[in-house]
């Protein structure tokens, strides 16, 4: 399984190298998604330093939509869904492959998004120690339970209108989760940040579970 | 014929459960007293809590037939998941409503970001997308397993939404009734039981007229196929009057 995995994220991760879809075109599209909140939300008065964490997170997860439906178009075109099918790779190690990808995509985003919110918001990042693994286990489960819908919609002729509408209400709670634990991280670390980060461990943990065990009937279904 | 999809079964069920929706209205509205501490916003209770468990149990069955339909592939579970969500989502919806004008009165507002109220919310949006997956173009056969991994997805994710939304905030009373010693006047529990026995039966009775809709619905695309292939077949049988010599494989 790992071996299979290994090879389908690095087929996701050669592909990405030399399309450079996430950073040519998700990676600003993250960005200006920061920008238009601060055009939304006056500076001046201090709203954006007070919400930076949720606009990150918000940031984060319509980056992570884009994402999603980028890692999985390139496996419908051509046909290479079928091609996956048949090149009994385990499927189990298909969805690791396609979360290790997605998951390293994401968070080279969410580094570049980290230092958005330093310079544009006036982020004081104090409690690195809370705020790295926060962004390891939120960007796991979205990227697990974002490999699920992905795969789902992927076959489908509206797979751009509907992967929203099923993805985003299932990756609420770590919109939750992740800004609760940043608002405790950015003013230095406190106890009831570590809380957030179980939610978001049990989160991840949840729906990499259910990956593998219904990524193969997903992927007869799509 | 028989032009409905009523039977002599399903027309004493709703016969009951309109009596049952007449005998609510008296209880509700004119024998149960007036709560001491709601007054009388208390009988949107009896509308408010019934929907509330009716749907939670509807999508209850969506799931476990999602779950069936995965085991067994048969079309008998795809109609129960589809039918009982459609039915959970109209309930839900009459949930939040009641939710909200009762909210308004006591604590002041429409909405408020309380655990359960966010939860509710985001199961209502859930099921609209699933509801989506069902409405897709597809073949019937992969819209089926596509919607029923869906359904089966549900279940996880409210979970999680539960304990992300306790934990964040809580205004929402909590459990009344499933306690020891239950926290509730006599006649108003009466009503308040009868309520969830009204819209339990409103939710059996819908439920079979869905699936049998539903049934027919699937019968009448058999129905639209087949005549379309027989009609081809004529064509074709038409356009070959006089049958060309079988000369090898036909290119």
């Amino acid at each position: 399984m790992w071996r299979d995995a290994a090879l389908v994220a690095g087929k996701d991760l050669r592909l990405e190298l030399r399309s450079r879809v996430a950073i040519n075109q998700v990676a600003p599209f993250a960005l200006l998604v920061l920008v238009l909140f601060a055009f939304a939300l006056d500076p001046d008065r201090g709203i954006l330093a007070r919400a930076t964490a949720g606009l990150y997170w918000v940031a984060v997860l319509f980056s992570a939509v884009l994402a999603v439906q980028r890692a999985f178009a390139v496996e419908v075109a051509d046909g290479v869904r079928d091609g996956l099918r048949l090149s009994g790779l385990d499927p189990a190690g298909i969805f690791v492959g396609k979360v290790a990808a997605l998951a390293a995509q994401l968070l080279v985003l969410e580094a570049l998004l980290g230092l958005g919110v330093v310079v544009f918001y006036d982020a004081d990042v104090a409690g690195m120690l809370l705020l790295v693994p926060t962004c390891l286990a939120a960007t796991l489960g979205v990227a697990a339970a974002g490999s699920l819908y992905g795969i789902l919609s992927a076959g489908l002729r509206v797979k751009e209108t509907i992967l929203p509408l099923l993805l985003l209400p299932v990756v609420a709670p770590v919109l939750v989760a992740a800004t609760q634990a940043f608002e405790a991280g950015l003013s230095g670390p406190t106890s009831d940040g570590w809380r957030w980060l179980g939610l978001l461990i049990v989160f991840a943990a949840a729906y990499v579970g259910l990956g593998l065990t219904t990524f193969d009937l997903l992927l007869e279904e799509s | 014929m028989n032009d409905s999809t009523a039977s002599t079964g399903t027309r004493v069920l709703g016969s009951i459960t309109l009596v049952g929706f007449a005998a609510l209205l008296l209880f509700g509205l004119v024998l149960s007293p007036a709560d001491a501490a709601q007054g009388e916003l208390v009988r949107m209770m009896y509308v408010h809590v019934p929907t509330a468990f009716v749907a939670f149990g509807a999508f209850t069955v969506t799931v476990a037939a999602s779950v069936a339909y995965l085991l067994r592939r048969t079309e008998w579970w795809d109609l129960v998941a589809h039918g009982s969500a459609e039915i959970g989502a109209v309930l839900l919806a009459a949930t939040l409503v009641s939710g909200m004008l009762w909210g308004r009165p006591t604590w002041g507002v429409y909405w408020t970001w309380d655990a359960r109220l966010t939860t509710t919310a985001l199961l209502f949006v859930l099921v609209l997308g699933y509801l989506a997956v069902r409405r897709l173009p597809l073949d019937r056969d992969k819209r089926a397993g596509l919607a029923a991994v869906v359904g089966l997805l549900l279940l996880p994710t409210t979970i999680v939404c539960h304990y992300a939304t306790t934990w964040w905030r809580t205004l929402h009373q909590g459990p009344t009734i499933a306690r020891a010693d239950p926290q509730i006047d006599g006649l108003l529990l009466f009503t308040l039981v009868l309520g969830l026995a009204v819209f339990a039966l409103l939710y059996v009775w819908m439920m079979v007229h869905r699936f049998r809709v539903l049934y027919l619905e699937h019968r009448v695309e058999d129905l639209g196929l087949d005549t379309a292939i027989a009609e081809r077949r004529r064509e074709a049988s038409g356009a070959l009057a006089t049958p060309r010599p079988a000369t090898g494989p036909v290119t």
